[in-house]
């Protein structure tokens, strides 16, 4: 039998996924991805890019490169919290925090992101919260993303919510629109859209376009 | 002047005193708001991680609810203090005002609720109303308890000029410091002022999160702030509510109160503490400084 030798660190050109970068690419504006001039303008302006596996420059050059299950299962697009410094930045005006969006929603689409990772489950636990009642009831959210994550960090909290509620901050009351009909009409419609087109999407694209 | 008020979920919540704040400076100098009937969340950071296009259509049936009630009264802005509503609101306009494509998806869908949004509102920060529509000499006129000697650190955060910039410059913003020092108080020189606070990582993925917290408090009390004021529910809760906890992980003390800019603008124009929400806050304010001797103070941590 052949000795172990650690998980490979090699890719061969024929495990890479070229559409991945079309398939990103397809958001608003996306295409201005293959602009990058690989300065690293971004990671440098990013202030979580010390606590990434990847940065964001790196990110965009697997992207490019097709390496799709190396970027979706990734904790940097998970790790940006939405402060729009390389964006602005960017001197080829690629819309970095779009493009992590985009990684984010494939990567839920396609259930790849890193297991019992707080924030993608935070992200969809909010999602469903506001797609049944049209807001947000944030001491409920809270609960239940310590329940589905690490159920100790709750007690480890409990100092704070403690502190919360008697300031009239915290509460469990659930928070909901009116008219919640309207609101779910409006987002049924568009239950079968995506904005970040898949493989098969864009071959269907390519189809009709021929 | 009058506004319709869009107040987000945080405001409800807990940044209520940034609402309730508002709300009572609004009050005091005489602009008129009126909150946007039956209005959903935006769909801030986390839906737009899940579904663009239900994000924007989020946003645009907040659109529509308020041209309906613009319409009833004659008001175009929307007045959004929620840094991440204003940015999220924001974001989806011009969307759908660069992007035909999503643009028609949208409108069919927000059609199927005989709804209809047709260009005419204008999404506006706080900050923008008081610096660009209020007059600076106006709110100096009306101060009753100057903050003479305080020294302030203003924060603006990531959403309110970044990717757009729409009122105040991108890199140096400067209205929030124009507001402070019209109220008599010194605004110290930080240039972390735009630099994120770490969103919600701080209660995600604690010790990455408050680290970036904790490097903005560190600064500005290294520049002799004795207050720190913010725009956003978010960034008033990081920076408030986890100095404790900071301060016992990175095991350096960092102790300093943190308000929202309409707390320590109703303080100068004379609002009672309870009307300003002072008894949410967390940090209670050193005895004898400036800011204790001016807002009296004995309610906050009660």
């Amino acid at each position: 039998m052949e000795k172990w030798q650690g998980w490979r660190k090699i890719r061969y050109e024929s495990e890479l996924d070229p559409a991945f970068a079309s398939e990103i690419a397809s958001i608003p504006g996306g295409d201005k991805l293959f602009n990058c001039i690989q300065c690293g303008t971004c990671s440098g302006m990013c202030p979580l890019s010390p606590y990434m596996d990847y940065t964001p420059r790196q990110i965009i050059a697997m992207i490019r490169a097709g390496f799709k299950g190396e970027v979706l299962s990734s904790y940097t697009t998970w790790l940006c919290a939405s402060c729009y410094s390389c964006t602005v930045e960017c001197p080829k005006d690629i819309k970095l925090t779009d493009i992590m969006y985009a990684a984010k929603r494939l990567a839920i689409r396609e259930k790849v992101y890193p297991k019992r990772f707080p924030i993608p489950v935070l992200a969809s636990e909010f999602f469903q919260s506001v797609e049944g009642a049209g807001r947000s009831s944030e001491g409920r959210l809270l609960i239940r993303l310590y329940l589905k994550t690490n159920p100790l960090n709750m007690f480890r909290q409990a100092m704070l919510g403690l502190k919360l509620l008697l300031r009239g901050r915290f509460s469990l009351k659930k928070e909901q629109v009116e008219r919640r009909d309207e609101l779910h009409r409006i987002l049924k419609s568009l239950e079968k859209e995506r904005m970040v087109k898949s493989k098969d999407d864009l071959a269907g694209v390519k189809e009709a376009a021929r | 002047m009058s506004y319709i008020y869009y107040p987000g979920c945080s405001l409800k919540g807990t940044g209520r005193a940034y609402e309730e704040s508002l709300l009572a400076v609004f009050k005091a100098l005489e602009i008129h708001v009126e909150e946007l009937n039956d209005w959903n969340c935006c769909g801030a950071t986390s839906y737009m991680s899940v579904s663009e296009l239900k994000a924007f259509a989020l946003c645009a049936r907040n659109f529509a609810l308020a041209e309906r009630q613009a319409h009833e009264t004659g008001m175009t802005d929307l007045v959004v203090p929620c840094a991440a509503c204003y940015l999220g609101l924001n974001k989806a306009l011009r969307y759908l005002d660069e992007y035909p494509d999503i643009r028609r998806k949208i409108d069919e869908a927000l059609a199927t609720a005989d709804l209809a949004y047709t260009n005419h509102i204008r999404i506006r920060h706080p900050l923008d109303v008081l610096v660009n529509d209020f007059d600076r000499d106006r709110i100096i006129s009306r101060v009753k308890r100057s903050l003479a000697g305080l020294k302030v650190a203003c924060y603006y955060g990531c959403q309110i000029v970044r990717p757009y910039a729409d009122f105040d410059d991108q890199e140096n913003p400067s209205s929030m410091n124009t507001l402070v020092r019209a109220l008599g108080a010194e605004t110290v020189d930080w240039p972390l002022k735009t630099r994120c606070c770490g969103g919600s990582l701080t209660g995600t993925v604690q010790d990455v999160g408050q680290r970036l917290s904790f490097i903005l408090l560190r600064e500005a009390i290294g520049r002799g702030a004795d207050v720190i004021v913010t725009a956003c529910p978010l960034c008033q809760f990081n920076l408030e509510c986890y100095q404790n906890e900071m301060s016992r992980r990175f095991d350096a003390p960092v102790h300093i109160p943190v308000l929202y800019f309409t707390q320590l603008m109703g303080i100068a124009l004379g609002v009672s503490d309870r009307q300003l929400a002072l008894q949410r806050l967390f940090v209670p304010f050193k005895a004898g400084s400036k800011l204790q001797q001016t807002a009296g103070g004995q309610h906050v941590g009660s």
